[in-house]
């Protein structure tokens, strides 16, 4: 028997047993507690998430709108076709730099007209707008020479400094030492934006251009990123999901207990563990180097995304082969099939909606890697090009999303940090799309057995 | 020095591979017909269905002719390379530029394709003055100007290249050709198509197995192979045990690890700091006391951290986090102590690590709390016991092994992470107690040295595979031992 010591103030010696003792409180006093760090712990982690959600979209929001400036660009053929012949040849040996004065003679009428009084050249007037006016000037010229002799309204990208102080992040102290701009060109902004002829619209470019250089972050765009990555994934999507199912099919259905089946699963499961940077060397050591694939390119991306999405493929797929009963095999091998038919005709489809899930989900996994990207020559690359054609898209060299966010992180221009935060809310999108579309999946597909 | 062949036209491995698909779909045809017509018509008389002897007959072409070709595409290459080393080299003092020889020839084959280039001309091309210039209108890079031993080489790997393409294409076609007649004229209506194919279809399906096996070795040899070069130019007890990582250009680098592994070390201790008794917590409240429908909601939520990229976690330390902590612990923050310099720091990254590890943990912890039986609860809240009472008496020790498991899972994680180090936790290497410094960590150094200017065969790169081979064996180590833990201290319960 234990040792009990009768408590001199027992819980039931001439009181009632619902009457709390000092230690009962203390109990539960210590139960309450216990009860809330946990659910302080709950609403902690649901904190963190609501402030990166947050911070995310605060930050990320105001890439999609991009200041523009309406200008009336006077377009005349000494400058532009001296010869007046209209020859496509000719017209091009005009440069951008050629182009500039007329984008200055622009914004100097435009001034005028709006009232404003100022002693500013053309060329200081020019730091109003992105320095890639002349060339889409220049392009529109190319595109239709019969402009030439005319005037045409455009409607270009104003320069970083500007958009920035429209959204609110460049403030009139900054600019003492900012040699771009300065308190006169925020005065003429204020004036146009009161007029109209300065507007924020929203940017398509952002969403659909390329990645621009250091000095232009308002023509920055995820576009060509975005097919870097398309490519990319349809390279894991060709190679990982066959080789993956045919793997686990051997592992589930075929394997004999022997040491090889048994090496075969130590490694999928040591492989599922190693760090995303590991594959990025193998990818380099063996792709790069040893194959001489191009560097930087989707095809190469996409080989060594597919070797770490191969454990995550192969773990889902036979978690989803194990959920289809026995019942179903004895049955096909009952009616005479052998066990590779009812494998592949009665198991697999079977099997096939929990492999669709899981194979969206690695593919999730996989968009959203940079490590292994960055060892293969995506960093320090200029998405500047759109791939030409379907066969260039893999080898042609291009960024990824989450190498071209990287990027812009790293620049100096704090317009670009805006770029990055909109680059994640595009990442994320996708994510969740594709997230959403596997649980719908699984929860329209899914059978109970 | 002997002048190459004239050309040969180059056949194409696209075109090789068209005719070696019309050569399977013939013989299938031939196949199939083949088996009908022995079986007098009638298919039921036939052992196996005819698409397995169309397949069989296709396959047993197809599968030898592309094994042998892919095993020559790797092996071509590499035998070129060393028949052009030892024939334009082994006599001289200077050493062959392999990159520049390659892209030479590879930039000839082209513009000789585009047609930019005449085919006798290429042959007749002499070094000097004109040669960079004619490269350079080709558009072929050089990384110097081209001499006559670098050009013939050139020439010799591109006539090398054309016959190893002929001799090739030839071979593979024989043996589909060969494969697939063997295969027709063995059909006829005893003959059991279905098992040979299954059969083939078996090796197929180990042969993806193995594919794992095949990344294991290419990790490990890629590691090893370069980790030795670099500890032949570097000696392996500096690496090791070397207190200082300052790489430099012209040599005289020091590149020791201990100031990497305490970086990794410290940002992993801070961030299990932060996720562990967040999330062990978090998975006691979902698992013993929250209802249902919180449990429905909650849980998802919490598994949205776990599916976010780490891209976007480096992001929100570089710009969220580490100016939230200057303008607290900063020398003008609200505490004005003035610990933390610049926003890069071993709290940032450790806090935002540690975040990213709550839903690791938590659903690792979740299920081993699950699995603790019923019956166990039942008998400690008969005896009296509150409910916190149980879980800290009863479960959590009962569930130990499993949590210890998932922490060192999590550590395994924490030290295998690149990009929220690369952003948050700075550049700067130092052994230091001060988590409000700057301190990087292994990865990051991994990354920065493999993509910086440095010439690929220096020690300053090679160490990155160095640096690599360590990481991996540690995280191995850590997930082993992990596993191993988990098994010997588990408690069957029944």
């Amino acid at each position: 028997m234990t040792d009990i010591t009768p408590d001199a103030a027992g819980p039931v010696a001439g009181g009632s047993i619902l009457a709390e003792d000092d230690r009962t409180k203390k109990r539960n006093a210590a139960e309450k507690r216990f009860r809330l760090y946990g659910l302080a712990a709950v609403l902690i982690g649901l904190a963190f998430l609501v402030t990166l959600l947050t911070a995310i979209l605060g930050n990320g929001l105001s890439a999609f709108t991009q200041t523009a400036i309406e200008l009336e660009v006077e377009l005349p053929q000494e400058t532009l076709d001296p010869d007046g012949t209209g020859d496509r040849d000719a017209i091009s040996r005009v440069s951008t730099f050629g182009y500039n004065p007329l984008i200055d003679a622009a914004l100097v009428r435009l001034v005028e007209d709006a009232g404003i009084e100022t002693d500013m050249s053309g060329a200081d007037l020019r730091k109003l707008v992105s320095s890639g006016a002349a060339a889409q000037v220049r392009d529109a010229v190319l595109a239709d020479p019969s402009l030439i002799g005319g005037t045409q309204t455009f409607e270009v990208f104003a320069s970083g400094r500007v958009d920035g102080y429209l959204k609110g992040r460049v403030v009139r102290e900054d600019l003492a030492r900012d040699k771009n701009l300065d308190a006169a060109h925020l005065d003429i902004v204020d004036v146009l934006q009161a007029q109209g002829t300065v507007t924020r619209g929203f940017n398509w470019n952002f969403i659909l251009g390329t990645d621009s250089s250091d000095s232009r972050p308002e023509q920055a765009g995820i576009g060509a990123s975005m097919l870097g990555s398309l490519f990319m994934m349809l390279v894991v999507l060709v190679l990982a999901l066959p080789i993956g199912v045919a793997a686990s099919i051997y592992l589930e259905e075929f394997a004999p207990k022997n040491r090889l089946t048994d090496l075969i699963e130590v490694n999928i499961s040591n492989l599922a563990a190693v760090p995303s940077i590991v594959f990025g060397i193998l990818g380099l050591a063996v792709f790069i180097q040893f194959a001489h694939l191009p560097q930087s390119a989707p095809i190469v991306g996409g080989l060594t995304l597919t070797l770490m999405t191969l454990p995550t493929i192969i773990i889902s797929t036979r978690a989803s082969l194990q959920s289809v009963p026995p019942s179903i095999r004895d049955a096909a091998l009952g009616v005479g099939a052998s066990k590779m038919q009812s494998v592949f005709h009665h198991v697999l489809p079977l099997a096939m909606p929990g492999i669709l899930t899981g194979t969206i989900i690695g593919l999730a996994q996989a968009l959203g890697e940079t490590a292994p990207l960055l060892l293969i020559g995506m960093v320090g690359f200029i998405a500047s090009n759109y791939p030409d054609g379907f066969a260039g898209g893999f080898v042609d060299p291009n960024s990824a999303m989450p190498a071209q966010i990287y990027e812009w992180a790293k620049r100096s221009d704090p317009a670009f940090y805006e770029r990055a935060w909109g680059g994640i809310i595009v990442l994320l999108c996708f994510l969740a799309v594709m997230n959403i579309i596997a649980v719908l999946l699984r929860r329209r597909f899914e059978r109970r057995w | 020095m002997q002048r190459p062949e004239p050309a040969e036209a180059q056949v194409s491995l696209t075109l090789t591979v068209i005719v070696l698909a019309l050569i399977a779909f013939a013989a299938a045809v031939m196949g199939r017909s083949r088996a009908m017509a022995s079986a007098g018509g009638d298919a039921r008389t036939l052992h196996s269905l005819p698409r397995y002897y169309a397949t069989n007959a296709a396959l047993t072409g197809l599968v030898p002719a592309l094994a042998v070709l892919a095993v020559w595409a790797i092996a071509q290459p590499i035998l070129i390379d060393r028949s052009v080393t030892s024939t334009f080299a082994a006599d001289a003092d200077a050493p062959l530029g392999m990159g520049d020889v390659r892209r030479v020839a590879e930039g000839l084959e082209r513009a000789v394709g585009a047609g930019a280039l005449a085919a006798d001309e290429a042959l007749r091309l002499e070094a000097g003055e004109g040669l960079t210039s004619l490269l350079r209108d080709l558009g072929i890079a050089t990384g110097s100007a081209i001499d006559q031993r670098t050009l013939d080489a050139a020439q010799s790997m591109r006539a090398a290249e054309r016959r190893g393409a002929l001799i090739r294409t030839l071979v593979v076609l024989a043996i589909a050709a060969a494969g697939c007649a063997w295969a027709v004229s063995r059909t006829n209506a005893q003959f059991r198509a279905r098992n040979t194919v299954e059969r083939g279809v078996l090796v197929v399906l180990l042969a993806a197995a193995c594919v794992a096996i095949l990344t294991t070795i290419g990790i490990i040899l890629s590691l090893v192979f370069n980790t030795l070069e670099f500890f032949t130019l570097y000696d392996p007890v500096d690496f090791f045990f070397g207190t200082t990582w300052s790489p430099s250009f012209g040599g005289g680098s020091e590149l020791g690890i201990l100031p990497l592994l305490w970086g990794t070390l410290y940002i992993s201790i801070v961030a299990l700091l932060v996720a562990v008794p967040i999330g062990l917590f978090a998975a006691i409240y979902l698992s013993e006391y929250a209802s249902p429908s919180v449990r429905s909601v909650a849980k998802p939520l919490l598994e949205v951290l776990a599916g976010i990229p780490t891209i976007v976690y480096g992001l929100f330390a570089l710009l969220t986090v580490g100016p939230l902590l200057v303008s607290i612990f900063g020398p003008d923050g609200i505490l004005g102590v003035g610990w933390m310099r610049g926003g890069t720091a071993v709290m940032t990254a450790g806090l935002v690590m540690g975040i990213m590890l709550i839903p690791f943990v938590s659903s690792l912890s979740d299920d081993i709390i699950n699995a603790v039986p019923q019956s166990m609860r039942d008998g400690s809240l008969g005896l009296g016991a509150t409910q916190s009472e149980t879980v800290r008496q009863v479960i959590l020790p009962a569930a130990l092994p499993g949590i210890v498991g998932a922490i060192l899972l999590a550590a395994s994680r924490a030290i295998g992470e690149t990009m929220i180090v690369v952003l948050g936790a700075g550049a700067a290497a130092r052994l230091d107690l001060n988590p409000f410094e700057a301190m990087t960590t292994v990865t990051a150094k991994i990354v920065s040295q493999l993509t910086g200017d440095s010439d690929f065969n220096s020690p300053e790169a090679l160490v990155a595979f160095a640096l690599g081979i360590t990481l991996f064996v540690i995280t191995l180590a850590l997930n082993v031992f992990a596993l191993w833990i988990v098994r010997r201290y588990r408690e069957q319960y029944e």
